[in-house]
């Protein structure tokens, strides 16, 4: 397949693997932050190519894993309620809150639709006037601009009945606050998605300030070998900046159409983290003028209070201080059929793709 | 279990369905029978072994590229027993039909069956017939029930129990075809792609590596939860390990295409109309000739092995040569596959 097979080529990549063992000389760690990078990586198996000097941890890059619990409470206090239908994407369906989940309540009744785009959802909204549809927005730079367009096409359109439930975020203070907060880690492979939108201009504080080299990397197995390739380079050489790999799709700009939609209808907030705490303008709220779009705003509703899970250590996994296998429930007590923690459910989590991939 | 609702995932053939089955069906059921929870019963009446099977069939669309739900519900049940080493004889249906369903599309379907069961030869020898309320079921749902006779020397296909280390995984084909098929047929993703279900009734095709002699340790049909979930739950609990290479198995590039844009791995994407067998290395070469003979196996593979190592696990080496493990399916793919 076009586009795909040449980066997946088994000499290509033995060479790649080649070089970075001539080149690594340092013990290294380095995180990839998107979650798609963290399936990618332990699909592909490429921890058990690489030298042992360099080692592989995932970060906060799965946005249903670092979301709060809170988030899929008040989905299902909305879900519960009779003139309301929650569209979301697949994702989020199964992510346990503190009593129960999307998925249990559509078992119960809940008119709850998967969709494969804000598109659908207002198609949804208009096909049923009598009702509220809620899209439940969740992701980075990546996934907002979507949402952003569902609340402009729903205004230009005037449908009323549209909602976006916002757990939007920006990526980048969360990668400068594992740094504050001490997480030893060497490079950053930097998220291929968020920075199409946004650009590589994000990520000079962390080059700048904090010293650290950041690739951004696409998601094939020869582009993952050649980021790794290039951050082991800038380590030996002491130079650490921003590089693009993935420069078939990203350019230093960014989309300036998909950044202008966010700052139209998005305005940043103070937001929590799993495991982060609250990251002070990290999270994507609706603008005062777009308010007759925003669920929070518009659809009050009572929420259960939120039950965090006893012994799931999510917070430290999200942070790569820990391993999934460091987790006393990981594969016992929590499995994809039966998980505890959000990181074990959604297909961009760590400690799904460790489940699935590496769980020896 | 821990739900309180039955969810869709109880019914994807993956792990949930698992959960279902042993802790629910087969603890209030208990008997040594169905306690091997094999593709089709193995029973032993007047001396003579029969092989019993039954399936429901829900699958949305009910026409669909390559098929129809007539069909999935012949050679579902054709192939539950086919892969336990029986020779399909009889088959029995019953229709549950929602009110307002139009009679020709019923027509259509059961001509397909009528189709099927004489390709397959085998007969359809007693049904039932359920109208319901318009909206209480979808369309028209088929369960269908098989008996097949089964010779002593197969016996043990089902449970694998003769399997030995440097065994030979084969499959008659490329995987994914008939989930991916669904999928585009359905009106919800705005995909379209030219991809046809691999539905078909196998039984002939086995029938003829059985004839041969050659010595077929184990068989399954990779439906719900593809190649991954079968070989995951013969490897659960087994003095041996199995191994994949990724790049022996067959994926089309439609399906290929469709799976990288949704994110789905083949490995666990439904199939109905392939077979994993796992034969001894000697006669591997042979189970392989018939196969590319016939026109469901012509792409046959040799897609792994037994190995005396990671025991209880499959791995896989993936195309890059990197390692990683494979499972059971978690909860649910597709809703209503077949």
């Amino acid at each position: 397949m076009k586009y795909i097979d040449e980066y997946r080529d088994r000499e290509l990549v033995m060479e790649l693997i080649e070089q970075i063992k001539k080149t690594s000389t340092k013990k290294i760690t380095l995180m990839e932050v998107c979650g798609g990078h963290t399936m990618s990586i332990q699909k592909f198996g490429i921890p058990s190519l690489l030298p042992a000097n360099i080692k592989l941890v995932s970060g906060p890059g799965c946005p249903v894993c670092v979301s709060s619990r809170k988030y899929i409470d008040q989905a299902v206090a909305y879900a519960r309620l009779s003139d309301i239908i929650i569209t979301t994407y697949g994702d989020l369906i199964r992510i346990p809150g503190s009593s129960t989940s999307l998925d249990e309540e559509k078992a119960k009744g809940a008119d709850i639709r998967i969709v494969y785009s804000v598109l659908d959802a207002l198609k949804i909204a208009e096909e049923n006037p009598d009702k509220k549809i809620v899209f439940l927005g969740i992701g980075f730079e990546t996934t907002a601009p979507s949402s952003a367009v569902g609340v402009l096409n729903a205004h230009k359109s005037g449908i009323k009945n549209f909602f976006l439930f916002s757990s939007h975020k920006i990526m980048p203070p969360a990668m400068e606050a594992l740094i504050d907060e001490g997480v030893k880690i060497d490079g950053y492979i930097a998220p291929g998605h968020v920075s199409t939108i946004t650009g590589s201009g994000i990520y000079k504080d962390i080059s700048d300030i904090y010293k650290l080299g950041c690739v951004i990397s696409g998601f094939e197995p020869v582009d993952l070998l050649r980021s790794i390739l290039m951050l082991v380079r800038q380590l030996e050489n002491n130079d650490p900046k921003v590089e693009i790999q993935y420069s078939r799709v990203v350019k230093p700009e960014g989309n300036l159409k998909a950044q202008q939609m966010l700052d139209e209808v998005f305005e940043l907030q103070d937001e929590w983290w799993r495991g982060l705490g609250v990251l002070p303008n990290s999270g994507m709220k609706i603008r005062d003028k777009y308010r007759e779009y925003d669920a929070v705003e518009m659809i009050p509703v009572v929420v259960e209070p939120t039950k965090e899970d006893k012994g799931c250590i999510c917070g430290e996994i999200l942070k790569g201080l820990k391993n999934p296998k460091d987790c006393k429930l990981f594969a016992k007590a929590c499995t994809p059929s039966d998980p505890v923690g959000a990181c074990m459910v959604s297909n961009e989590g760590a400690c799904n793709a460790h489940f699935r991939f590496n769980r020896d | 279990m821990k739900n309180k609702q039955v969810l869709l995932g109880h019914g994807s053939g993956g792990s949930l369905s698992h959960d279902l089955i042993s802790k629910l069906f087969v603890r209030h059921f208990d008997n040594p029978i169905l306690k091997q929870q094999t593709d089709s019963a193995l029973l032993n009446i007047s001396s003579k072994h029969i092989a019993y099977t039954t399936d429901s069939y829900v699958v949305d669309p009910i026409f669909f590229p390559g098929g129809n739900i007539g069909k999935l519900a012949i050679a579902g049940t054709v192939n539950d027993l086919a892969v336990s080493g029986a020779t399909p004889k009889y088959i029995s249906c019953g229709f549950i039909i929602e009110e307002g369903f139009a009679l020709d599309e019923l027509e259509t379907i059961v001509k397909t069956m009528a189709e099927e069961a004489q390709k397959a030869g085998v007969l359809i020898v007693t049904g039932d017939t359920k109208v319901v309320d318009r909206g209480k079921c979808d369309k028209v749902f088929i369960n269908t029930s098989g008996i097949g006779v089964i010779d002593e020397n197969q016996l043990e296909i089902s449970s694998g129990k003769n399997i030995k280390i440097g065994d030979q995984i084969i499959i008659n084909g490329s995987i994914g075809d008939h989930g991916m098929a669904i999928l585009s047929a359905r009106n919800e993703l705005n995909i379209r792609a030219a991809i046809e279900s691999d539905c078909a009734c196998l039984n002939k095709m086995i029938g003829e590596v059985i004839k041969s002699g050659a010595q077929i340790k184990f068989m399954r049909d990779a439906t719900r939860g593809g190649v991954a979930t079968v070989l995951t739950e013969l490897a659960i609990g087994s003095p041996y390990g199995i191994e994949l290479d990724e790049v022996k198995l067959v994926v089309k590039e439609t399906v290929r295409g469709m799976c990288e844009i949704l994110g789905f791995d083949p490995l666990y994407v439904a199939n109905e109309g392939k077979v994993i067998m796992i034969v001894a290395a000697e006669d591997s070469n042979k189970v392989m000739q018939i196969l590319k003979s016939n026109e469901f196996g012509m792409e046959a593979s040799i897609i792994g092995e037994i190995v005396d190592k990671h025991h209880g696990k499959g791995w896989v080496t993936t195309s890059i040569g990197g390692k990683r493990i494979i499972d059971m399916l978690a909860g649910e793919q597709l809703p209503r596959i077949c």
